[in-house]
């Protein structure tokens, strides 16, 4: 066929669209059967995420590109679309309580959930400036109305609407710089753009400037992190763990392929931009969460942080930095996920308690609880012999070689800063007298905790896998 | 001889023990005897096994016996175990003192027990790991990894102010360690690996040297402690419970000894000879001006804080005069001092579980009610004043004369520190121990029991052992102390004969 020789087969799309059949097929079910089937559409979105990993995992090896090369399949991708879809299903399983609320069964969460990460998909493969801002726009319309799911409550809708704004803005700019650089190199491919942009003419990097202040938006880095803590504590608890995972692994990801897939040639331009960015956002990260009291703000701010800190990976500008922002952003995943798990138990009569203070004495009344999350945090804090530790290794290491020492003084130095926040949340579960009971814990957060808990304790007894695969799809970049 | 992975067995035996505490689960009586028996069964076992090592260890040898090498995190980094003469004592000095750690905790640890001797048990695998380590990441790992289970004994077992002990601890030591990572990160680039051995024969760039040493510097200073970075020492030995104290002042201050030892001398030989004068200034203001400082203090365990520090300052002091005398004396007054401080805060924990108190001033006339207890702290003081004839001596003589073949000055007033440990030393003893028995609530006070008297006795054997007969120890270092102050000697004579021909 004519068609697909011109290369526009479908097959590396395939997961894409069975995904996005599958949302369709669920959106109908819903629709018809009302929303008593809730639980039901948010178990098949589960399934529906699984089959997809499964698809994509079943590709053929290699890389792919179709359409015209505006959607790249390579390990990169595959990488990446795999830890998305583990994010994306981890929240839905982490929702499950939030849907199972008689007061608030809305199906269209689990269908939300299923488009933002069909638009995450999208995102991780673009190899185009269009590609990229339909991926971009996909995810976020349907972050945006997640983020307001909780319909009755005001802070719920004001989050969602200041998500909204400050998101349109952010577009905005994306749009205006891919605009430029469509202008100045006359192409919006990935790799015409990095064989037009050889030398850095100030038009281009007008352009770069703001295309990377639109992906600095939605990693949510300094200095455009500004929504963050508040939409991470207005919203759901359940959908700010989704914020914290999955988009950010979108997010980065196009981050990491525009910079060293399209903009290759111009390194030392772009490089300046990344480390401002990340010394910012890991000190802004580290000092401004000390006065946190809200569990949910607080995480906001140390995701700020976390970004900062696979950033400079980012900042080498080398395979081995790609690899960092990998191992990171994995590492990352699995610490935020157990960590949303044991906000999400934090219950006292029904009401969820998400006051630092609350955490008071919980080694005495949940011991295992308390370790779990006390390990978390050391992992977050980056203390050895915890995943967080070799995250941090592998970002570092990348930017000693490439040169970068003042970013590495400054990273390692806010980490020690952020290690006080954390400790503090330890000292409150450890050292100070216990308060009352919490509820009963859910055998769907013990699920997400014990995986999460574990993988991030005994990751340093193999770590030979996750980093293997990591430098495969790094090097599928170069 | 059969090749079990011996050291990797002495390593994590005690999380074994640590994961058998977990399973015997319960907070009633009978599951709080289970968990300290468990505990003091493992640390004895490890013990044992760890004297294994002691055997079957070849002393002329100066190079890494019982090595196990496997692949690890990627090329160049592996798990990597092995000790030699200078990292054999402490790994031994750290499983022997453990029991007595153990025990030592019995009576006066009633909260949480089961969770205490997990994290003793953890601690102790940490700390023999960093001892064995041949891997500067996996010895990052082990070092950096002992910051948690102390953190939460200091925090949830300690005094009054423990949360703020455990934060400055927690992150005075983590500040120094991370520029220390940053430095095994440019090690690693440089030489594209980071395995111990391969790096000690790696030449590395003089500038690189200078600003590695630094960093390396940044994190043992902390940990040794070094004045003027010693201010989370005296905090945190006072809010710790007993053991921890012990465990603080007898294995984790060596562990920055044990670094300088491992990386900044055979690493960084001419950043070590330059930086020699900064060293010894440090040491000198370090044992005088702490020793000062100990004669001012109102609580017993903060003199010995103080104490401690003076001493490290021996040891540096003997590290950098790079001679053989010198460096074998820090070794020594390392192990020496593991020894006496253990003790010495074994001793203050005896009087603090039946007064509840540590100020100085609430004792006096103890020998009228107590004479064992007495006659034991005696001992003690007397090795750390450096008296001959007890282990104090020995390292304290043989620093001096390393010191004195390189700086004059420098041992000059280091011997100030001689007399001034004296001074302070002999003033605690006279208001503590002797004078009239006033305090009413002093009246009715124990002698030692049974159990107090077995975990110090052995101890007062090994000090008077060590000071007549210190072979032992001198011995089992000797070779590698002795290539490792070769190698040392020769790049930095290589560097003079350089610097003349130009």
């Amino acid at each position: 066929m004519s068609f697909e020789s011109a290369g526009y087969q479908l097959l590396p799309v395939l997961p894409e669209l069975v995904l996005a059949a599958g949302a369709m097929v669920l959106l109908m079910i819903g629709a018809y059967r009302g929303p008593q089937t809730t639980g039901l559409v948010t178990g098949l979105a589960v399934c529906l995420l699984v089959a997809t990993g499964a698809l994509e995992l079943l590709l053929p090896a290699g890389k792919l590109t179709t359409f015209g090369g505006s959607f790249i399949v390579d390990d990169f991708a595959r990488f990446l679309k795999i830890l998305a879809l583990v994010g994306s299903a981890a929240t839905l399983i982490l929702s499950t309580e939030f849907l199972a609320d008689p007061g608030r069964r809305i199906f269209e969460y689990a269908i939300l959930v299923l488009l933002s990460t069909l638009g995450m998909m999208v995102l991780i493969s673009a190899g185009d400036l269009i590609m990229l801002y339909l991926g971009l726009e996909l995810m976020s319309l349907a972050l945006y109305v997640v983020a307001a799911s909780n319909r009755d409550n005001a802070k719920s809708t004001e989050a969602g609407l200041k998500y909204f704004v400050l998101g349109a803005l952010s577009s905005g700019m994306l749009l205006y710089g891919a605009s430029l650089v469509y202008g100045f190199t006359g192409t919006v491919s990935f790799t015409g753009i990095a064989a037009a942009a050889k030398t850095g003419s100030i038009g281009i990097v007008f352009g770069l400037v703001f295309l990377l202040a639109g992906l600095c938006f939605k990693v949510s880095a300094v200095p455009f992190h500004m929504w963050t803590p508040d939409v991470y504590e207005g919203a759901p608890t359940p959908v700010t763990a989704f914020f914290a995972s999955a988009p950010k692994v979108a997010a980065l990801a196009v981050f990491t392929r525009v910079t060293l897939t399209a903009f290759p040639g111009i390194v030392s331009q772009w490089q300046q931009i990344v480390v401002f960015v990340a010394i910012a956002s890991m000190v802004l990260g580290s000092f401004a969460a000390i006065g946190q009291k809200n569990i949910k703000r607080l995480m906001a701010y140390s995701s700020i942080g976390h970004m900062g800190f696979a950033l400079v990976g980012l900042a080498a500008g080398t395979a081995e930095g790609a690899q960092g922002v990998l191992v990171y952003i994995s590492i990352y995943v699995a610490m935020t996920l157990g960590s949303f798990a044991v906000i999400l138990t934090m219950k006292r009569g029904g009401q969820h308690v998400e006051n630092i203070s609350d955490f008071a004495g919980l080694s005495r009344t949940n011991p295992l609880l308390a370790f779990f999350f006390a390990m978390l945090l050391f992992s977050l804090a980056g203390i050895p012999p915890l995943a967080g530790f070799f995250a941090k290794w592998y970002v570092f290491v990348a930017a000693i070689k490439a040169g970068l020492f003042t970013l590495a003084v400054v990273g390692v130095l806010a980490s020690v800063v952020g290690a006080f926040y954390y400790l503090t949340i330890i000292k409150v579960m450890y050292f100070d007298e216990p308060l009352a009971e919490l509820d009963p814990m859910r055998v769907e957060l013990r699920a997400v905790l014990a995986v999460a808990g574990l993988f991030n304790i005994f990751f340093f007894v193999y770590p030979g896998p996750l980093v293997s695969v990591a430098t495969a799809a790094a090097k599928s970049l170069f | 001889m059969t090749t079990w992975p011996i050291l990797s067995v002495v390593t994590f035996l005690p999380v074994v023990g640590a994961l058998l505490i977990y399973i015997s689960r319960g907070d009633d009586e009978a599951a709080r005897r289970n968990s300290r028996w468990i505990a003091l069964w493992t640390t004895l076992i490890t013990f044992v096994v760890s004297l294994i090592l002691v055997a079957r260890f070849d002393s002329t040898q100066p190079d890494f016996q019982f090595v196990e090498k496997m692949q690890w995190l990627s090329s160049g980094i592996s798990y990597h175990m092995g000790v030699d003469g200078i990292s054999l004592p402490f790994v031994i000095l750290t499983t022997a003192l453990m029991p007595f750690c153990i025990v030592a905790s019995w009576k006066s640890v009633t909260m949480r027990v089961r969770e205490y001797m997990m994290a003793f048990l953890l601690l102790e695998t940490l700390m023999v790991g960093t001892f064995c380590a041949l891997d500067l990441v996996l010895f990052y790992l082990f070092f950096e990894g002992g910051l948690i289970p102390m953190f939460l004994i200091i925090g949830v077992w300690g005094g009054p102010r423990r949360v703020y002990a455990s934060f400055k601890f927690f992150l005075y030591t983590l500040l120094g360690s991370v520029l220390m990572l940053l430095a095994i990160m440019a090690l690693f680039w440089n030489a594209g690996t980071t395995d111990i051995p391969t790096l000690m024969h790696t030449a590395v760039p003089r500038s690189l040297q200078t600003w590695a040493w630094l960093a390396f510097f940044a994190s043992f200073a902390v940990k040794m402690p070094m004045w003027p970075v010693h201010t989370w020492l005296p905090d945190a030995h006072v809010e710790a419970p007993t053991a921890g104290s012990v465990i603080l002042a007898a294995i984790l201050l060596k562990m920055g000894g044990y670094g300088f030892l491992r990386f900044s001398l055979p690493m960084f030989p001419l950043a070590s000879h330059h930086f020699a004068p900064l060293i010894f200034s440090l040491s000198i203001i370090a044992i005088i001006y702490t020793s000062l400082v100990a004669l001012m203090q109102e609580d017993i365990k903060k003199l010995i804080a103080y104490s401690s520090v003076a001493h490290m300052g021996f040891v540096t002091m003997g590290i950098f005069a790079g001679t053989t005398q010198g460096v074998a004396g820090g070794v020594f007054q390392m192990i020496s001092h593991g020894i006496v401080s253990g003790a010495l805060f074994l001793c203050v924990g005896i009087v603090y579980d039946r007064m509840h108190t540590r100020e100085i001033t609430a004792y006096g006339g103890l020998v009228n009610r107590m004479p064992l207890y007495a006659l034991v702290f005696m001992v003690f003081t007397m090795a750390n004043v450096g008296l001959p004839g007890t282990s104090g001596f020995v390292g304290e003589f043989m620093t001096l004369i390393g010191t004195f073949k390189v700086s004059i000055p420098t041992a000059a007033f280091a011997t100030l520190g001689v007399i001034l440990s004296a001074a302070y030393a002999l003033w605690l003893y006279r208001k503590v121990i002797f004078g009239a028995l006033v305090r009413p609530s002093l009246a009715s006070i124990k002698d030692l029991t049974f159990r107090e008297s077995l975990t110090l006795m052995p101890l007062v054997a090994l000090t008077i052992l060590f000071g007549f007969y210190p072979k032992p120890v001198l011995d089992m270092s000797a070779a590698s102390v002795q290539q490792l102050v070769t190698n040392y000697s020769q790049a930095v004579t290589a560097i003079k004969a350089a610097a003349l021909l130009q």
